[in-house]
């Protein structure tokens, strides 16, 4: 009973470890930028299938990883230079179309460089699963939570303590502001796009030897990422690790207890009877409108 | 001297008659029959006839969603769900219950109608992506209910249906398909345009242009939000009916996500807050991918490199965009 419980704690904290990384992904545009990147479950894709390529080229993880995750982060550069900045001060829905476009460019890119099969990624320390109190783990997994935390605390320096993180954390507050005082907006949106291009990629790649990748491997970890930082309150980023793991053990609860047909349900169940309450979500702020 | 205000009547009334045939609700209605009645001479084959009825078929769908996005300023990322119910409500009633085909229809109707009214209120009182979010997360969850309750809907593999019957006739071919459609897209368009002209539609745009400034002069914003998104899901039910019968099945991809982006992108594409731009745009995004088989492998790059294009250079969409091009260059 108790050990079942833990099996499905264990697969719900993974999961949630990545959501909570495609979420904070979408969290850290949207506080530079306002605007919602529905590309961003691609950069997981382009980080696990370039690690995939790389490894088989002959390099070895530590540097695969590494190389990826630049990649990764290239391509969001480029996203926000030749598409989002070219937008300007564009409506919502005309940026969310610009976006879902660039998905769909990435996915058919990711189809032509790479192919339209599954791949693996070999597991970073082998698969002998651990045993904790009468339920398994595999080492995999503890290789996602772990790698998952120390994104999550080297963001929060990076937000907290350095110049840069702090010029984010500016924009965010207002964006006028931050440039009067001499923030360099253009550059922190490119910042930003590199930032959560690379994060996504990370998630991608430490999930890739669990989950399998492929060229569509992203819409739904995408989805659930958003799900996850609107939960959490868009734009708070401790909202967004939150939602994550919100969402992540729900679902690993629901597919374990009642019918695993409907674990993706699960996510958006959540956030309807979230919102329908707290319309802002768990830790956002009640906001006012200016007329 | 009477010759005098002939010359100068006559130049006067053909001015009005062009604004007339500019003004939407004269001119462009008459202009669409036109294009749907001379379509057919263009059309040369059997493929056409399938992509032009897929095209009006959208098309339908976009000149109702675009009272919601284009007019009333609510984003909706999930009105494939009413759709993909629209086409189910018609395939198992018919096939399963021995529904005639009209029943089913308006019963899949008045089935969306509900439940869009019952969800409307919550749903729209979120703002910005937080309504994205929960329309999207809606239609993801109506999508899975009809791919796994396969006792009924038939699962991944999707539901067949029985050729279109109304009163003992046998509507199959498609000719008499593209009719069918033609005449659904241009009622749609003439209810989509009178309820623009209406008090109902100068709530939605002051709706659009500040909420807070619409409440203040006594607008009931929350009744009008509702009431463009069911007339919205209504419509998009009756064209997933239409569909399922002219398809001959239905698969819950039609309801999914893809599906209502696709159909935002079309509605934003043409260009929002215009009846012909969601046509344009439906219609362009719809024959779109059949030209871009050509390019094989590379047909997603090209499509998603026209959206960002077209979004980034053409703000406003295709359609909205040429048409200002067009009246700026004749004034000029």
């Amino acid at each position: 009973m108790t050990s079942t419980f833990l099996q499905f704690l264990f697969s719900g904290l993974t999961l949630g470890a990545i959501y909570a990384l495609a979420g904070l992904g979408f969290s850290i545009i949207y506080n530079a930028s306002h605007v919602i990147n529905f590309a961003q479950g691609e950069f997981l894709m382009i980080g696990a299938m370039a690690t995939v390529s790389l490894v088989g080229l002959g390099l070895p993880l530590e540097l695969a990883i590494p190389l990826a995750v630049a990649i990764a982060a290239a391509v969001g550069v480029a996203l926000a230079r030749f598409a989002v900045v070219p937008a300007g001060d564009a409506s919502v829905v005309t940026v969310i179309i610009i976006t879902i476009g660039a998905s769909i460019l990435l996915r058919g890119v990711a189809q032509v460089v790479w192919d339209k099969e599954f791949h693996a990624l070999p597991a970073f320390s082998g698969t002998v699963p651990i045993s904790v109190l009468g339920a398994t783990m595999l080492p995999q997994s503890l290789w996602v939570m772990g790698v998952s935390l120390a994104a999550i605390l080297a963001l929060g320096w990076f937000f907290g303590r350095t110049m840069a993180g702090k010029a984010m954390l500016a924009v965010s507050y207002s964006r006028l502001g931050a440039q009067l005082v001499g923030v360099p907006i253009r550059r922190v949106l490119l910042t930003s796009f590199a930032l959560s291009a690379g994060l996504g990629a990370i998630g991608g790649i430490v999930v890739a030897p669990i989950t399998f990748t492929s060229y569509e491997a992203g819409v739904m970890l995408g989805l659930k990422g958003f799900s996850a930082a609107v939960l959490g309150g868009l734009g708070n980023g401790l909202g967004a690790v939150l939602g994550g793991l919100v969402v992540g053990i729900a679902e690993a609860m629901s597919a374990g207890y009642l019918s695993s047909a409907y674990k993706d349900a699960t996510a958006f169940v959540i956030i309807l009877v979230v919102l329908f309450f707290l319309p802002n979500g768990l830790l956002g702020h009640k906001g006012s409108e200016r007329v | 001297m009477t010759s005098d205000v002939h010359a100068s009547a006559a130049p006067a009334r053909r001015g009005g008659l062009a604004r007339a045939l500019l003004r939407p609700r004269t001119g462009g209605l008459g202009l669409l029959a036109l294009v749907i009645a001379l379509l057919p001479l263009a059309l040369p084959n059997a493929y056409a006839y399938d992509v032009a009825i897929n095209a009006g078929l959208n098309a339908i769908v976009c000149v109702g969603l675009n009272l919601l996005i284009g007019y009333a300023g609510q984003i909706s990322l999930g009105h494939a769900a009413f759709f993909g119910l629209g086409a189910y409500a018609s395939g198992i009633l018919t096939t399963r219950y021995g529904w005639p085909a009209p029943g089913a229809l308006a019963a899949g109707a008045v089935l969306v109608g509900v439940l869009a009214f019952a969800v409307a209120r919550p749903v729209l009182r979120l703002k910005g992506h937080y309504l994205a979010m929960a329309t999207l997360g809606l239609g993801v969850i109506i999508s899975i209910v009809l791919n796994t309750e396969s006792w009924i809907t038939g699962g991944p593999d999707g539901l067949m249906l029985d050729d279109l019957t109304v009163l003992g006739w046998t509507l199959a071919g498609d000719h008499t398909w593209y009719g069918i459609v033609g005449v659904t897209l241009l009622l749609t368009v003439w209810l989509a345009l009178n309820l623009i002209d209406s008090p109902v539609g100068r709530a939605l745009r002051a709706l659009h242009g500040t909420e807070i400034g619409a409440q203040v002069v006594g607008v009931d914003t929350a009744h009008y939000k509702v009431l463009a998104f069911v007339v919205s899901a209504v419509i998009a039910a009756v064209a997933g009916s239409l569909f399922a019968h002219y398809a001959g099945m239905i698969t819950p991809g039609k309801a999914g996500f893809m599906k209502s982006v696709e159909l935002v992108t079309m509605v934003v594409f043409g260009g929002m807050a215009s009846t012909f731009g969601a046509i344009v745009g439906a219609v362009s995004l719809t024959v779109l991918p059949q030209l871009l088989v050509a390019f094989e492998d590379y047909e997603s790059i090209v499509l998603g490199l026209i959206m960002i294009g077209t979004m980034v250079f053409m703000r406003r969409g295709l359609f909205v965009t040429l048409l200002d091009l067009a009246k700026s260059w004749r004034r000029s």
